[in-house]
């Protein structure tokens, strides 16, 4: 092979304990190419890109950085071979601006602050990167953010970029202006490695593609020969359907009434801004936002965890606001809650399902002393019933696979037979069967005549799986509507601030309207909850 | 850049009988380990070895010395795990240990008069609530003003350890003392009775054994301190209410402690005094880490930590040897065992050793 790459990876292989997280991968990547990791989670792609950074150190196998072998001991090597890794958490220090973050651990001469920020804004302008160098982290948008640590790494002339899952929290627009400078930097002649697990990303920005499955590199194909069809089968191992149901329930009626919701933080800031909406029986509401827009407070608000500031949140014209989750159970509304964060509120990763099942209903026994008999026999019921595999009900559920967890925490929500159902990010981190699992579990509890609350982040998912679409900009409502009214762009917009009515147009928007609910059963009723509304 | 020599890399999550042989290695070294240090100082280690365990255990009044010396350690282990468990990290074992002295002598020291069981019954409780009371104040500053813990129950050590010379100096202070001030012995209608030449807190101590590895296992509140100590959001997640469960977990604690002071002082000593609690308090810390908050393997390495601890004083008259020799051994020990949790977890590869399979 005469050809230099950018980086060749040979035969590498990385076991942690008994799990071997990379087994044998091949991969390379040449300058001035975009190339596209894909994998399901768990697929070892971030075990790899750790050990590009330095991070991890592979058990066996070689790294060639331009052609020559190279072992890359700690995170110091991969900079010094000049290796950037932008992290999917960011690593910047938040009471920093931009510009201490950008030369924090570069050594080298210390330039005056005034010299330092006309280099680093001619930087981000040669890549077509804005930025206001003194601007604190903590007043930055997660866009932001992201721009800061793309320039740090390229700040230390990193000519090898690697960024792990970049688009999982921006909005479609955000997502574009990133695709735009990456593609500018490829231009320059930089080697670039994207993770992602969204496919239609990986049409529109790479060159080639790596698909990893099981920690081992199934395939390299070139993106321009390849749909979404393809790469799913290659990433799954098997063909699949994309598509998500969307069953449409009659005699849908509003169970909670939201009406000028406004919470505080600990901290005294405003987590939800004066919001009304209503929650109705066999519908599925999807909320939408960026990250932080108010969804967690909603969440625990509802569900009696948070106490609100004003509003009210009516159940038969009864205000809950206020009540604790044991006064609610008693007004006779069963909620049942899937947090955002599964091993840190949902479940106690030490203990075993038995332990987990107890967590709602421990105080019921009686007596002072709790019952584990029927938790065990429900944490068996869960492992048959949803297909979980464990090996045995007492392990430790931090243990388990990802999917795994869900699937105990969302059964066990699922068992209380609740009315209402509020599930947060429930498919984050989970591989693609796992997530088609999860949203027919919620499709068939919206059957029951459940009212289900979505919160997502994957709008195209979103937009499939919700009857409605509730979206939040900073603790606001920018607007509720049908979501077949609507496209992941008009959401992208809403998310950042833009009201429905700017998004669609109120002029044709109404023309619009009347006229599909010629051909829709069931519009009509929505219609005038909607206007009452 | 060179490999380097030595990377620490990840084990599988090893079974029970798998660490359990890795602890026992860890035991085997130390004593090796102690061993040398020994043979520097001119000793023969089996001889000492030796002489620490017969020293501790050769005669009944051996065996009832090293007795009493566990009795106070695993009371105040047990209280300490009641607060780990939760992970509250409380270090004031020591003062909580003394304010139930305190507590449990004025009764003894006024009231000798009242009729003994009453007055040992009142003075038990006394020391719960007094040790009770020490352990609500960390805790009640902790929910209301989210105080650190460690260095608040920590201070509270000295200001209750300079409540006892405040009152041997002043309020009761024993008049018949000439010289130095001390507090008057107490009474024999106020001091426990024995049971088998031992006083009676070793009934007591595993009593409370017992009982707390019920509540911990199998009671509600016992689950609940289970769940804050992994994670206060899934217990507010849960519907507990995270602040009283803290409150009472450290009442609970403290009052454990204070038992095991109430006992050193009416059992033990027969006084109060500065030594009441004696670092018994640091060293319960120590065997509740190494016993992994199990009771009954709590109740294993008080044994233990009580013989070498016997034995010691005995290698100490006998061969002449200072008592920080049996320090260093005592750390020398600890240094193993605490170290191998580390080989539990992760393993050691050598550069060129390639494959690293598990």
């Amino acid at each position: 092979m005469t050809e230099q790459y950018a980086i060749e990876c040979r035969q590498i292989t990385k076991a942690f304990g008994s799990v071997v997280a990379n087994d044998k991968i091949n991969l390379t990547v040449r300058y001035g190419e975009i190339m596209a990791l894909l994998g399901e989670n768990g697929s070892g792609k971030t075990t790899l890109m750790n050990m590009l950074s330095g991070i991890y150190h592979p058990d066996s196998g070689s790294i060639l950085i331009g052609g020559k072998e190279v072992s890359i001991n700690s995170p110091v090597d991969s900079k010094n071979l000049g290796i950037g890794m932008i992290h999917q958490h960011f690593k910047l220090v938040d009471v920093f601006s931009a510009m201490d973050n950008i030369i924090l651990g570069s050594h080298g001469r210390r330039l005056n602050r005034k010299s330092l920020r006309e280099k680093i804004e001619e930087l981000g302008h040669s890549f077509g990167l804005e930025i206001e160098p003194e601007k604190k982290i903590y007043d930055m948008s997660v866009s932001e953010k992201q721009t800061v640590e793309i320039l740090k790494v390229l700040y230390r002339g990193a000519q090898i970029l690697i960024l792990d899952e970049p688009t999982a929290v921006l909005t479609p627009q955000e997502t574009e202006k990133l695709f735009a400078i990456l593609r500018r930097m490829k231009e320059q002649g930089c080697a670039i490695i994207i993770i992602t697990h969204k496919l239609h990303e990986v049409l529109a920005i790479s060159d080639r593609v790596t698909i990893l499955r099981k920690g081992k590199s199934i395939d390299t194909v070139v993106t321009g020969e390849c749909d979404e069809k393809k790469l799913t089968e290659l990433m799954v191992g098997r063909p699949i359907s994309l598509n998500i149901d969307r069953p449409r329930m009659e005699n849908r009626e509003t169970i909670l009434k939201v009406v000028d919701l406004t919470v505080e933080k600990s901290d005294k800031t405003i987590a939800l801004d004066d919001i009304s909406f209503d929650i109705r029986t066999g519908e599925i509401l999807g909320v939408a936002g960026v990250a932080g827009s108010g969804q967690k407070e909603l969440c625990e608000t509802l569900t009696g965890l948070m106490v609100a500031k004003k509003g009210a949140i009516l159940y038969h014209k009864e205000n809950i606001v206020g009540k604790s989750p044991a006064e609610i159970i008693r007004l006779g509304i069963s909620m049942s809650f899937v947090p955002e964060d599964r091993l840190g509120m949902g479940l106690v990763a030490s203990m075993g399902m038995v332990d987990n099942m107890l967590l709602k209903s421990y105080s019921e026994a009686k007596g002072p002393f709790v019952e584990r008999g029927p938790a065990r026999e429900l944490a068996e019921k869960l492992i048959d019933k949803l297909g979980i595999v464990t090996p045995g009900v007492d392990m430790p559920v931090r243990l388990m696979s990802g999917g795994n967890v869900q699937k105990v925490l969302l059964g066990r929500e699922i068992e209380s037979s609740p009315q209402v159902l509020i599930t947060a990010y429930p498919v984050r981190g989970l591989d693609i069967n796992s997530s088609y699992t999860i949203y027919e579990l919620l499709n068939e509890q919206k059957k029951k005549g459940v009212a289900v609350v979505y919160i997502g982040e994957d709008l195209d998912v979103l937009l499939e799986l919700s009857d409605r679409i509730m979206v939040l900009c900073h603790g606001q409502v920018m607007g509720i509507e049908d979501a077949d009214r609507l496209t992941k762009e008009q959401v992208g917009l809403m998310m950042t601030g833009a009201r429905a009515e700017e998004v669609l147009g109120a002029g044709d928007d109404r023309v619009q309207k009347s006229d599909e609910c010629m051909d829709a059963p069931g519009c009509v009723s929505d219609e005038g909850e909607e206007e009452k509304a | 850049m060179k490999e380097p020599l030595i990377r620490v890399v990840k084990k599988a999550e090893l079974g029970r009988k798998e660490t359990l042989i890795l602890r026992l290695e860890a035991i085997l070294l130390a004593l090796v380990a102690g061993g040398l240090f020994i043979l520097c100082l001119g000793q023969n280690p089996f001889v000492i070895y030796q002489t620490i365990l017969t020293g501790a255990l050769r005669s009944g009044m051996a065996i009832q010395a090293t007795v009493k010396i566990a009795i106070p350690l695993l009371i105040a282990s047990l209280g300490v795990t009641l607060a780990f468990k939760m992970r509250f990290w409380n270090i004031g074992a020591e003062g909580q240990i003394i304010m139930g002295g305190v507590f449990a002598s004025y009764f003894a020291l006024f009231h000798s008069g009242w009729n003994h069981w009453l007055l040992v019954i009142v003075m038990f409780i006394a020391g719960a609530v007094g040790g009770g009371l020490w352990g609500l104040i960390p805790a009640w500053f902790k929910t209301k003003y989210d105080t650190n813990e460690t260095l608040f129950t920590l201070m509270l050590n000295y200001i209750a350890l300079n409540v006892i010379v405040f009152l041997r100096e002043g309020p009761w202070r024993d008049p018949g003392s000439q010289g130095y001030a001390k507090i008057a012995r107490f009474d024999k209608n106020a001091s426990l009775d024995r049971v088998f030449g031992i006083q009676f807190g070793w009934i007591i101590a595993l009593v409370l054994l017992v009982l707390i590895w019920i509540y911990m296992n199998r009671s509600k509140q016992g689950y609940e301190i289970s769940v804050v100590g992994e994670s206060q959001e899934t217990a507010r997640y849960a519907g507990m209410n995270v602040k009283k469960v803290i409150l009472r977990t450290m009442f609970l604690s403290g009052a454990v402690c204070g038992i095991g002071g109430m006992v050193q002082a009416t059992g033990s000593d027969v006084t109060l005094t500065t030594a009441v609690a004696g670092g018994v308090g640091f060293t319960a810390i120590i065997v509740a880490w190494l016993a992994q908050l199990n009771p009954p393997a709590i109740l294993l390495v008080t044994i233990l930590f009580s013989i070498l601890e016997k034995g010691s004083s005995v290698v100490q008259s006998s061969f002449g040897l200072s008592s920080d020799c049996a320090d260093v051994l005592q750390g020398i020990i600890l240094f193993f065992i605490l170290g191998c949790e580390l080989f539990i977890r992760y393993k050691f590869v050598f550069r060129g050793k390639g494959d690293v399979r598990a």
